[in-house]
Formats: C-alpha cells, sequence, structure tokens
C-alpha cells in the first residue's frame, strides 16, 4: 500500500492557548489511536519549536550551519505522521481529521516508492 | 486524438476517415475502461494512440469492425502489455502483466462487461479528472482533453496557453494522479454531493471560458460552450437522478440560445435588451425548459437550477419589458442564499432596479461599493450607472459608467460601456440602458 507522510503545519499564534491544551493534547492523544487501530499508522512525532531548529548547508565543501530555518513563514511545521493507507482519498480524510485543522493544514505528501529492479522477464 | 497525418502511406482515406470518426466518438468510453483496467492514465493514452494507427491499418486490409470501440479497446490493451513488457522502469510491471494476462484469457476478441460498467468507467474518469487534489486548471485541462473531444493544442488555443505548457500541465496533472493515488472512482455517497458540485464547478467553468470570449478569440473559444454542452449532456446521462446536474445543462443551453444573437455583424456585443429575440434557438430554450421543469420537480434546489430558472424568464419573455423582473431579484435573492457572492448582489440590484425598485436596488449596492475588494469590479459600476439613469441621475450615470469602463478587462464590454458612457452624458441622456446581467 502507498504511504503518505502528513506533515503538520500551523502558525504557533494560532494555537490554543494555555487553558484549552490539556483538552487538546487528549485530542491528539485519541487522534493517534484511532490512526493506530485503523492499521495505518506507521510513526509520527510532534517536533520542538522552530526556534530549536538549525539549518545546516555544504556549499564549495563548507559547511554552513545557522540558527533556525532559512524561511520566513508564519507557518511552521510541528509534527508528522506516516501512514500507510490504499489511495489519496484515505490520506485526505486522515489529514481533514486532524486535531489542529481548523487553525494549521497539513500537507499530504506520497513517499517516493523505489523502483525494483529490472524483473527478469 | 491521433494524428491523422501519422497514417501510413498506400492507406485509404476511408479507413482513416472510418479511424477518425470511430476514435471522436468512442475514445472517452474506450480510454475510460482502458485507465481502469490497465490502472494507468498516460499508459492508456499512448496504448490508446497505438490503437488508432494499428486501425488504420488493420480496416484497411479486413473492412470497419461491427464494434469498432470493442475492436480499439482489446487493441489497446494488447498495446499497452507491449508497452509494458518493453519498459523496464515500472516496478510492479510484472504484476500488471499478470493481471492483463487474465483479462486477455477471460475475455477473448470481445470485452465480456456489461454496457452499465462503461458507463461507470466514465463516470470515474469525470470524478477523477475534477479531483479536488488537482489544480482548477488542470481539472479543466484533463476533463476537457479526456472526456471532450477537444486536442491539447485546441485546449491551449482556447484558454490562451502556450501548447507546450499545456501539454506539461496534463503530463503534470496525470503524474500527479498516479504517483498520488488518486483513485479511480466514482465517489461514495458522503462525499458525493461535495465532490460533484467541483464536476459542475469544471464544467461550467469551461462554458463561461468560451461564453466570455474577448472579441480576437471568439471563435476558437466557441468551441468551449459546445463541449461543456457535451460533457452536460454526458453527466446527464450518467447521473439522470440528480437535478443539479440537469439545473446545470438546462442553464448553459438556456445562455447558449441567445449565441447568435449577442454579437452583431461587426463582431460587438448586444446586449440582452436589444437582441432580435426572433433569432434566439427556440430549440435549445424548449430543451433548456423542460430539463428545468424535470429537476424542480425533484424539489431539490440548488444554485444550478436557480440561474437556469433565470435564464428561463429571460428566454421565455416576449420583450425585455414583459420579462418577469421582480420575479428574477426573488431568484437572485435565493441564490445568494445558497451561494454568496457580490456577483449575485448586483444582478438582484439591476433586476430590482428594471422592476422599477431602483432605491431598493441601489441600497444593496451600498455595501458593495463602500468595501475595498469590488472597488475594481466593473460590473458593479455598470449596474449603479444603469440604477442612477432610471433614478434620472444622467451625470452620475456616466460617472459610474466612466469607473465601469475604466476597470473592465474584456475588450468588447469595455468598448459597449464605453459608448455607453458617452450615450449617457447628458444633454442626450434619454436611451434605456441596461446592463446585460447575465
Amino acid at each position: 500500500m502507498p504511504q503518505y507522510l502528513l506533515l503538520i503545519y500551523g502558525d504557533p499564534a494560532d494555537a490554543p492557548g494555555p487553558e484549552q491544551q490539556e483538552a487538546q493534547m487528549a485530542k491528539w492523544m485519541s487522534y493517534t489511536d484511532e490512526l493506530a487501530q485503523s492499521g495505518a499508522l506507521k510513526g509520527g512525532n510532534a517536533l520542538e519549536a522552530i526556534d530549536t531548529a538549525t539549518t545546516v548547508r555544504v556549499r564549495d565543501d563548507e559547511t554552513i550551519v545557522s540558527d533556525g530555518p532559512f524561511a520566513e513563514t508564519k507557518e511552521i511545521l510541528g509534527g508528522y505522521y506516516l501512514i500507510d493507507v490504499p489511495d489519496l482519498d484515505a490520506a485526505l480524510g486522515w489529514a481533514a481529521k486532524m486535531p489542529n485543522i481548523a487553525y494549521g493544514s497539513v500537507e499530504v505528501r506520497p513517499v517516493w516508492e523505489i523502483p525494483e529492479p529490472p524483473a527478469q522477464a | 486524438m491521433g494524428d491523422p497525418g501519422a497514417a501510413g502511406a498506400g492507406v485509404s482515406r476511408a479507413s482513416t476517415a472510418a479511424a477518425e470518426a470511430a476514435f471522436r466518438d468512442e475514445r472517452a468510453a474506450v480510454l475510460a475502461t482502458l485507465i481502469r483496467q490497465l490502472g494507468d492514465f498516460q499508459l492508456a493514452e499512448d496504448a490508446l494512440q497505438d490503437a488508432f494507427a494499428a486501425a488504420i491499418v488493420a480496416w484497411e486490409r479486413d473492412g470497419v469492425p461491427e464494434r469498432p470501440g470493442a475492436w480499439i479497446t482489446v487493441t489497446a490493451r494488447r498495446r499497452a502489455i507491449d508497452r509494458l513488457r518493453r519498459d523496464r522502469v515500472l516496478g510492479d510491471r510484472v504484476q500488471r502483466l499478470r493481471a492483463l494476462a487474465e483479462r486477455e484469457g477471460e475475455a477473448g476478441d470481445v470485452p465480456a462487461e456489461e454496457p452499465s460498467s462503461v458507463a461507470d468507467d466514465r463516470l470515474r474518469l469525470i470524478f477523477t479528472c475534477c479531483h479536488p487534489a488537482l489544480a482548477m486548471q488542470a481539472r479543466v485541462a484533463l476533463t476537457l482533453r479526456s472526456l471532450g473531444g477537444l486536442s491539447t493544442g485546441e485546449i491551449a488555443r482556447a484558454f490562451l496557453v502556450a501548447e507546450p505548457a499545456m501539454a506539461q500541465r496534463l503530463v503534470r496533472a496525470k503524474r500527479k494522479i498516479a504517483v498520488a493515488r488518486i483513485p479511480y472512482r466514482v465517489p461514495p455517497d458522503e462525499e458525493l454531493s461535495d465532490r460533484l458540485a467541483g464536476v459542475l464547478a469544471v464544467v461550467y467553468l469551461v462554458f463561461n471560458e468560451g461564453w466570455s470570449a474577448s472579441r480576437g478569440d471568439r471563435l476558437v473559444r466557441g468551441e468551449l460552450c459546445a463541449e461543456a454542452i457535451r460533457l452536460g449532456r454526458l453527466l446527464c446521462r450518467l447521473m439522470p437522478d440528480d437535478p443539479e446536474v440537469a439545473g446545470l445543462l438546462a442553464l448553459m443551453l438556456l445562455h447558449d440560445s441567445r449565441r447568435e444573437a449577442r454579437v452583431d455583424e461587426h463582431g460587438e456585443l448586444v446586449t440582452l435588451d436589444d437582441q432580435d429575440r426572433s433569432r434566439w434557438d427556440r430549440g435549445r430554450i424548449r430543451e433548456g425548459e423542460r430539463l428545468l421543469d424535470g429537476a424542480l420537480r425533484r424539489r431539490r434546489p440548488g444554485p444550478y437550477q436557480l440561474q437556469a430558472a433565470i435564464a428561463a424568464l429571460h428566454a421565455t419573455a416576449a420583450t425585455s419589458q414583459e420579462t418577469d423582473h421582480i420575479q428574477i431579484a426573488a431568484l437572485y435573492e435565493a441564490l445568494a442564499r445558497h451561494a454568496p457572492s457580490p456577483v449575485i448582489d448586483v444582478n438582484r440590484a439591476v433586476a430590482l432596479g428594471r422592476a422599477g425598485r431602483v432605491d431598493a436596488g441601489l441600497a444593496i449596492l451600498g455595501p458593495l461599493l463602500a468595501g475595498p475588494t469590488l472597488a475594481r469590479y466593473a460590473p458593479l459600476h455598470a449596474a449603479r450607472a444603469d440604477l442612477l439613469q432610471r433614478a434620472g441621475d444622467a451625470a452620475g450615470a456616466a460617472r459610474a459608467y466612466g469607473v465601469a469602463a475604466a476597470c473592465t478587462e474584456n475588450a468588447v464590454a469595455r468598448a459597449q460601456r464605453r459608448s455607453r458612457a458617452v450615450a449617457a452624458q447628458p444633454p442626450r441622456a434619454t436611451g434605456e440602458p441596461s446592463a446585460e446581467t447575465m
């Protein structure tokens, strides 16, 4: 079955306030449980805040390390799930149920399937 | 469809013509079935192309088969197997070859499939081409290419895009369908109404693109209206129970009934009021009305049925003065409840003005004019001009027409609004200006 990476984006400013954090966390837990029970869940994690990120590049054999991500966008990657479902509609269905979907967004990316070596026909 | 120039030398025109006709008539249905059987959009198209070349040669030799569609389907499937055997890149080709070989074994020379499954294939194809995961432009191009009768070059010209860019757009869309695994199916019931609305939006966009064409490209883009109506008819056959499907076809037919009358001999747009109603296509009007009546009886109104009802009131009025503008304004109000839009509000205001309720019309335009988003929206200013003119404020009307002319993009409409701005200037302002509301 094809795998999809659900990349969870959001502007931290839009996230629920501290008083709702517990309720929101419960929603993530139950969402993850539901994914697991359906057999679709292959992996997933929440990520630490964007200000803990470091970006690495190598240019002309020189390694350039810089603080933070390069792009200046409000919506930042906050976490991901790796899922295994029959088709895009199924993946989009899971994305639409993401607990942050009302204020953030989810990018659904098919995982590249490495072609098998040429078979002996 | 295939390049007729590809026919080999020594092949008669007759067999080429027969193949071309068969492919024109059967292409969408055969392609739809092939995509399901092959599970690959691009492979299906390539195999169909191969089958076209094979048909020209084989039909010359053996005569045109009794069932050209079945012949093409079987031939294309065999060509697809050949292509899969040659292709060393596809990782799952062994699996796919096995599935296809099984199908060959069971089907023999004639596909053992029910006609209903072929109809289902075309519905699958429509829903796949109009999948919301594809960009709108890609949905439109893919629908026209796969289900319509237009070549890539024709679609490119109709949308004022270079042909290589359009070809690229189609390739990218097909690649996304394959790689992201957009399913080839009619959506389940719980998603059907949303997804069908998306399909209807694509068809109506095609129609509007052809309908609103400016002078220079009217001829080429007029084909888009014909294609949209063809697609509308196909959808009506495939989904006979959905009133919005019938509503959309009715709407397009009712608009299209005015095709001949809306442009004068110089290529200028003629407003609804000034059109020669004897040039309206009565057959289209009758068909549109019949479809609309059938749809309305199902008592599930929607935006297309409401718009078709408005178009029907225009189409069946003996003169523009006798048009039931009160009823039209009420229908626009109902439409705004379904799909709120400033465009609808503007049209409702114009209808109220024509029904003699100028103040009510201007009251609707007030908030739209105050907002920043519509400041450059030409029809808003044209509508205001029309209402001011009716209110006896000729100078205000002239100014508003001037604003409308300044912001309009369409060359034909611009020329017309300018000439109206001149006509509306005092003291010559005696005419009955009107906005073409539809």
